[in-house]
């Protein structure tokens, strides 16, 4: 089986371009060019050159010593933590970027939720001196004021999403009826691995830094390429789709994902799209989503803004159908407590994305000689508030 | 023969206006229907509501959340509309995203469709070619003809694709935009239209998206088939109630 994107932008049953007859210049101009644009010489220099001297890669890959001796097993932390702007997230923005730039747009718009992919975007943006929008709910401008703050400072317009429920799934609403009314000058930046086709497959190829570099820093750690296991957090899906893509097709090494269940899987209220979620479609694409039996999509809920979407990434929802990858859901109170352990443990405070992914030890006993590597998708500074309202700090 | 294709063989230009079902209230679909018909509209679409419309304006998003808000269902729209064609003649069509219609099951609404006497579908994020591969057989066999869109940044050669896979007519979007009302069309529009006229295509066109008045329909309208009027019907029903809609039709022709 594969878990590569096929030529009509399928993975198995699931991803396509379900948009309307408005987007399809656009979205069939990054189609058609795209893989052309990404292999040409001049691109990857200038691509790894900034991921190298913009970004700060290669991320450490971290042997965890303390946190191994507590779960008894062997783990490392790829450590996207230590990005500039915080997260994975500009992994993928330098990409599309560059990629804009050899389309010949001048005008960038992004949706965000938290304001990670927000912040990435709007840093990129202002890097190439390009016009940058970006589309958030009303709701998250409110709770992630900081975000809003240093999008504004770096020169980005945010403007509010004030349709449906007001989060991110009505941000990725707006942006795209921007693109339907702006076809000609503007490229729109997806920040997750989601979206029509060639979206997923995409964002996932420039976020697969994480997974390559996994690669040789671990054959220089332990004499090895491939780990036992790949562990990472999912909303969307896209540090995810990086953490896993160069090992799909390894058998041996485990794919697992951790989901948000929120408050509990069966609460009403919670992200557990693999759970919760039947075959349907949006934003574009055929995928697992959270929606009521008359297929209306339903509002998800998470303690983590980055994990609060209801659907998953193409690729995922494919690797759950096969089974390639092991999907696990991880509560609010759990994956907390899974952050203020590797605080203390490591001195490293998470963000409480990746705190989920953290929480793995929870449901999953791995053995004392496994090598198990984690994404450390993003820092915990952003979330400060919401851990010290938490544990009352 | 489809209604549809009998009222595009009239000689006149087409009035076709859209409603979002379960707005304003939940009960007005059969009365809107009705009185469409009785002031002289030639055809009607009635929007199936969707939480997330990624091709529309704000004044079908916020009827659609309200709809949806009232309860509107699939199952409650096909309920409604059980006894339509005792009283209504002229061609229905059903549009909405695709999503709901897929949870319903294609196979089971097509079949609906065709019980109740809908007469054609219009679903905006659901590709032409993703039809052609896997959709076209179903919708043919319960005798419902799909509807297209093109835009003015659709090329040649795609129209000519979209041309040979419908059996209708064509839906010019106006202009690349969400839906919406616009108070004139400009030159943009005028070439548009021009360069869809000597396309020669073997379906008919009607045109929509900010279609508002008299004056917008009769540019519209020039050299197609006909337009169709959805934000500005819904504005005026939001302002004046259902109980105005001949005024609505009277204003535009």
């Amino acid at each position: 089986m594969s878990y590569q994107v096929n030529e009509k932008g399928y993975y198995g049953d699931f991803g396509g371009a379900y948009i309307p007859e408005m987007l399809y210049p656009n979205v069939e101009e990054l189609r058609s060019r795209y893989l052309e644009i990404m292999n040409e010489p001049s691109f990857k220099e200038e691509f790894n050159q900034l991921l190298r001297d913009y970004v700060g890669r290669p991320s450490p890959l971290y042997f965890a010593k303390r946190l191994s001796e507590k779960h008894n097993t062997r783990v490392y932390l790829k450590r996207e933590d230590l990005n500039h702007t915080g997260a994975h997230k500009i992994n993928n923005t330098i990409g599309q970027i560059l990629v804009a730039k050899k389309l010949g747009k001048d005008r960038i718009i992004a949706e965000t939720g938290a304001g990670q992919h927000g912040v990435a975007t709007a840093t990129v943006c202002a890097l190439m001196g390009i016009q940058c929008i970006v589309y958030m709910g009303e709701i998250d401008i409110k709770r992630q004021a900081p975000n809003v703050a240093r999008m504004k400072m770096l020169g980005a317009e945010v403007i509010p999403a004030k349709s449906g429920s007001k989060t991110l799934k009505d941000a990725t609403n707006e942006a795209i009826r921007d693109w339907i009314n702006n076809p000609v000058d503007t490229h729109y930046i997806i920040g997750s691995a989601i979206g029509p086709h060639p979206y997923p497959d995409m964002v996932t190829r420039f976020q697969s830094i994480i997974s390559e570099e996994i690669r040789s820093q671990l054959h220089e750690k332990e004499g090895r390429e491939n780990p036992d296991y790949v562990v990472a957090c999912i909303g969307g899906g896209s540090n995810a789709a990086g953490t896993y893509y160069h090992f799909l097709d390894n058998p041996d090494v485990g794919i697992i994902a951790v989901e948000a269940a929120g408050k509990g899987v069966n609460s009403g209220e919670s992200a557990a799209t693999s759970q919760l979620g039947k075959e349907g479609i949006i934003h574009g694409c055929k995928t697992l989503l959270m929606q009521t039996p008359d297929g209306q999509i339903t509002e998800p809920y998470s303690i983590s803004a980055g994990l609060d979407y209801p659907g998953v990434g193409p690729i995922h929802a494919h690797l759950y159908k096969s089974g390639r990858g092991e999907f696990y859901s991880v509560t609010d109170d759990d994956a907390m407590k899974a952050g203020l352990e590797l605080s203390k443990l490591e001195g490293i405070i998470p963000a409480i994305e990746s705190s989920h992914a953290l929480a793995v030890f929870n449901d999953k006993k791995f053995k004392p000689e496994d090598i198990v590597v984690i994404s450390l998708s993003g820092r915990g500074d952003k979330d400060l508030d919401t851990y010290i309202n938490h544990f009352k700090l | 023969m489809n209604r549809i294709n009998q009222k595009l063989e009239e000689n006149k230009k087409l009035l076709s206006v859209y409603f979002t079902a379960g707005y304003p209230a939940l009960n007005d679909t059969v009365q809107i229907i009705q009185d469409l018909e009785d002031n002289g509209v030639d055809m009607i679409e009635i929007g199936l509501p969707f939480s997330d419309p990624l091709a529309d304006g704000p004044t079908i998003q916020d009827s659609s959340t309200i709809a949806l808000k009232n309860g509107m269902t699939t199952k409650l729209l096909f309920e409604q509309l059980a006894d339509i064609r005792k009283s209504v003649n002229i061609p229905l069509i059903i549009m909405g995203y695709f999503n709901p219609m897929m949870q319903y099951g294609i196979e089971a609404f097509c079949a609906k469709c065709q019980e109740i006497g809908i007469d054609g579908l219009i679903i905006p994020d659901l590709p032409v070619a993703e039809y052609h591969e896997h959709y076209q057989q179903t919708f043919e066999k319960y005798g419902l003809i799909n509807v297209f869109l093109i835009t003015p940044q659709t090329s040649d050669e795609r129209i000519r694709f979209i041309d040979n896979v419908s059996n209708g007519f064509i839906y010019m979007v106006s202009s690349a935009s969400t839906t919406g009302a616009k108070n004139s069309f400009g030159d943009v529009q005028q070439k548009y239209f021009e360069r869809i006229e000597s396309l020669e295509l073997k379906n008919p066109q009607i045109v929509g998206f900010g279609i508002s008045n008299s004056e917008t329909f009769t540019q519209a309208t020039k050299t197609t088939k006909g337009a169709i009027i959805g934000s500005a019907f819904i504005k005026h029903i939001t302002k004046n109630g259902i109980e105005t809609i001949d005024e609505f039709v009277k204003g535009i022709r």
